[in-house]
C-alpha cells in the first residue's frame, strides 16, 4: 500500500498525469503480489512472515526510493490532488455526502464487481474452489498455483491503488508512515466481513465511522485526550476481530501452502 | 554419466547453517541494483557496509550497541514463534517495557543501584508482559489470529506514549515531549566508560543463554515444541496446548519489555515518542536469520547490528540513502526464508 501510494506520488510527480499515477500504483502492488505468490505459492514459506518481510521491503524501497528522487527537501514535493468529482453534488439533501473524489466511485462500483467475480463466473470458482480444497480443486484440473498467484496480483493491484488513493486524492504529498497500519486493518475487516465483499462495503463504512466519529469528538472539544480517539480504530478492529471470529466462516486452507505430492 | 537430481528428502545436516551465510551472499547480489541505481560503486559501498565498521572502536562499539536491543527482541520472537505463536507485537511489548522503565527510574529517586536495577527489569518485563496479555488471551480463549491482534496493539501504543509525553508525563523542562529523566541508580552501568554500551548488552546474552536452556533443556521445552510443530498430536499426547502458548507468549512479551527498559535505562532516560523505531519487527528478521535458533539470533543480532552501523557509515561516506540499511535488512529476511526450503532437498547422483 504505501509502495503503491508512493510509485504513485512519484508519477505523477514526474508526468503530471494523475490517472497514470493510478496506473503505476496498481501496477506496483500487482509487482508485490507477485513477490508474495513467489514466496508462498511457490516456495511456501509461512505467509505471516513473508507477508511481514514483503511489508518492510516495500516500506524500505519506498523511502528510499523518496531519498534518491527527492533528497531531503525542507518542502515536502507536492502535486495537484484529484478533485472531487462534482458530478452528484447537485442532488438534493444528499449532495453533500455524495460529492467524492472519482477514485472513492470508482471504489464502491468495484465491491459488486468483486462480488460477481467470485460468485457468478468460472474464475471466482476457481478462486473459491483453491481456498476451500487445493487437493480437490487440483484433481479437477484447475492449476492450483496459477489461481493463487493471479489472485494476489490482483489483490496487490487493489492495494497498489488504495494507497495511491491517499497521496493522489486525499493528501497530494508523501510522508513516511502515511498509511498507519490501514493495511492490517484490512485484513481484520475481510474477517469481520466473513470473505464476503458486500458485507465488506458496510465495514469500511463503520470502520471509516469510526475514524470520522474521532475527528468530531475532537473539534467538540471534550475534554478526553485526542489520542484515545485515535486509537479508537484500532481498538474497534481488535473488538471486532474478536466478535467476529467466533462464527467466522475462514476459508478452508487458508494460510496454507499447497504442496503437490 | 552420472546426473545430479533433486529429491524430496531432508537436507544433510551441513545445509542448515550454511543457509543464511548463502542467503547473505544472494541479497547483496539483489542489493547492487538498488546501490547502482544512486551511481555508488557496489564494493566501496560494501565496504563502507561490513568492514568499515571494523575498522575503529568506535563503530564496533557502536555495532554492539545496536545489537543489544535486537538480542532482546530476536530472543522474544524465536521463543514465542518456536512454540507456533506468531508474535508480532514485539514493538509495542517493547514499548511497554520502555513506558515502565521510564516510570519506575523516576520513583527510584534516591535509592542504590542495587535495588534499582532488578526493579527496573522485573519492571520492563511486566511491561511486556501486560502487553502481550490481551491478545495471548483472545488467541487461548478464543482462537482469535494472534498476528492480526499483536500488531494492532502496536499502533495502540503509539498513542498511549503520545498522551503520556504530551500530558502527565511532560518533562516541564525540555522542548521536545519527552518525559523527565529517570534517577542515577536506575541507569544500567555502562560496560565501557565513556560509550553508550551497557548493562542491556550483558542482560541480552543471558536471556539468550537462558531461553536456550529452556527451549532445548526442560520438560515446558519440549511441550514448546511440541505446540509449535503439531499441536493436535501434542494435545492428544496430553499436552495443555493452550496454557502452554499463553506462558510462552507472556515470557516472549516480558523479554520483548526488556528490551524497552535497555533502551530507556541504557541510551535515552527518558521516555521519547517513537523509541523503538521498529527494533520489534527487526527483531522477526533476527529471529528468521537465526533460525529461531538462541545462538543464531544472537550471531543474527550482531549481523544486524552491523548492517544498521554501516548503512550510516555508506550514507556519511558516500551520501546513499540511510533508508537502503532497511531494504538490505527486508531483502535479508525474504531471501533467508524462502532458502531454508533447501533443507527440505537434496541433491542426488543418479546413475
Amino acid at each position: 500500500m504505501l509502495l503503491g501510494a508512493f510509485v504513485g506520488f512519484a508519477t505523477t510527480y514526474h508526468t503530471g498525469s494523475l490517472w497514470l499515477g493510478v496506473i503505476a500504483a496498481c501496477l506496483a502492488g500487482i509487482v508485490a503480489g507477485l513477490l508474495m505468490a513467489l514466496m508462498t505459492v511457490y516456495i511456501g514459506v509461512n505467509q505471516h512472515v513473508s507477508g511481514l518481510g514483503i511489508t518492510l521491503f516495500c516500506t524500505g524501497l519506498s523511502y528510499y526510493a523518496f531519498r534518491v528522487i527527492f533528497g531531503t527537501p525542507s518542502n515536502p514535493p507536492q502535486i495537484q490532488p484529484f478533485g472531487q468529482a462534482d458530478i452528484l453534488s447537485n442532488v438534493p439533501v444528499l449532495g453533500q455526502i455524495l460529492n467524492q473524489y472519482p477514485l472513492t466511485y470508482y471504489a464502491i462500483l468495484l465491491i459488486p464487481v468483486v462480488w460477481w467475480v467470485l460468485y457468478r463466473t468460472n474464475f471466482g470458482l476457481k478462486i473459491r474452489a483453491v481456498g476451500e480444497n487445493p487437493e480437490a480443486a487440483d484433481a479437477a484440473g484447475i492449476n492450483v498455483y496459477g489461481v493463487r498467484t493471479v489472485a494476489l496480483m490482483i489483490a496487490g493491484g487493489f492495494m497498489g491503488i488504495g494507497g495511491a488513493f491517499l497521496t493522489l486524492s486525499t493528501l497530494g504529498f508523501f510522508t513516511f508512515d502515511l498509511i498507519a497500519g490501514r493495511g492490517w486493518v484490512c485484513i481484520a475487516l475481510v474477517i469481520f466481513a466473513n470473505w464476503n465483499p458486500i458485507r465488506v462495503l458496510w465495514g469500511s463504512f463503520i470502520f471509516a465511522g469510526v475514524s470520522a466519529l474521532q475527528l468530531r469528538l475532537q473539534l467538540t472539544g471534550v475534554n478526553i485526550p485526542y489520542e484515545l480517539f485515535l486509537s479508537l480504530p484500532y481498538i474497534a478492529t481488535i473488538v471486532a476481530l474478536t466478535i467476529a471470529n467466533r462464527n467466522a466462516a475462514y476459508p478452508a486452507a487458508l494460510l496454507k501452502p499447497y504442496k503437490r505430492e | 554419466m552420472s546426473k545430479l537430481r533433486l529429491e524430496k528428502a531432508p537436507a544433510p545436516a551441513w545445509v542448515r547453517p550454511v543457509i543464511p551465510l548463502l542467503a547473505i551472499i544472494v541479497t547483496f547480489l539483489i542489493t547492487i541494483i538498488f546501490i547502482i541505481w544512486v551511481q555508488a560503486n557496489p564494493l566501496h559501498t560494501y565496504y563502507y557496509f561490513l568492514i568499515a565498521p571494523f575498522t575503529s572502536t568506535v563503530t564496533i562499539v557502536e555495532l554492539l550497541v545496536k545489537a543489544t536491543p535486537l538480542f532482546l527482541t530476536g530472543a522474544a520472537v524465536a521463543f514465542a514463534f518456536k512454540a507456533g505463536y506468531y508474535n508480532i507485537g514485539a514493538e509495542g511489548q517493547l514499548t511497554a517495557g520502555a513506558i515502565m522503565g521510564a516510570w519506575l527510574g523516576v520513583l527510584l529517586e534516591g535509592t542504590s543501584a542495587w535495588i534499582a536495577l532488578p526493579v527496573m527489569i522485573v519492571g520492563g518485563f511486566i511491561g511486556g508482559t501486560t502487553w502481550a496479555l490481551i491478545p495471548a488471551l483472545l488467541r487461548v480463549k478464543l482462537k482469535v489470529d494472534e498476528v492480526v491482534t499483536t500488531l494492532l496493539m502496536n499502533s495502540v501504543i503509539v498513542f498511549i506514549v503520545s498522551y503520556l509525553l504530551n500530558g502527565p508525563w511532560r518533562d516541564p523542562v525540555s522542548f521536545w515531549p519527552q518525559s523527565p529523566d529517570i534517577a542515577e541508580s536506575a541507569m544500567f552501568f555502562r560496560l565501557i566508560p565513556g560509550t553508550r554500551l551497557h548493562f542491556g548488552f550483558i542482560l541480552g546474552i543471558i536471556i539468550i543463554v537462558s531461553i536456550w536452556l529452556v527451549i532445548s533443556r526442560t520438560p515446558f521445552g519440549l511441550k514448546m515444541r511440541a505446540a509449535g510443530s503439531n499441536a493436535e498430536a501434542s494435545r492428544f499426547a496430553g499436552v495443555n496446548v493452550e496454557k502452554t502458548i499463553l506462558v510462552t507468549a507472556l515470557v516472549s512479551g516480558g523479554i520483548a519489555g526488556l528490551a524497552g527498559v535497555g533502551e530507556v535505562a541504557g541510551i535515552h532516560f527518558h521516555l521519547i515518542q517513537g523509541l523503538s523505531s521498529n527494533l520489534g519487527y527487526t527483531g522477526i528478521i533476527v529471529a528468521t536469520l537465526g533460525a529461531l535458533n538462541p545462538f543464531g539470533v544472537g550471531i543474527a543480532a550482531l549481523f544486524i547490528g552491523l548492517i544498521d552501523t554501516g548503512s550510516l557509515t555508506v550514507s556519511r561516506a558516500l551520501g546513499v540513502p540511510v533508508y537502503l540499511g532497511q531494504v538490505v535488512q527486508a531483502t535479508l529476511l525474504l531471501v533467508t526464508l524462502g532458502m531454508f526450503i533447501l533443507t527440505s532437498y537434496r541433491l542426488k547422483r543418479e546413475g
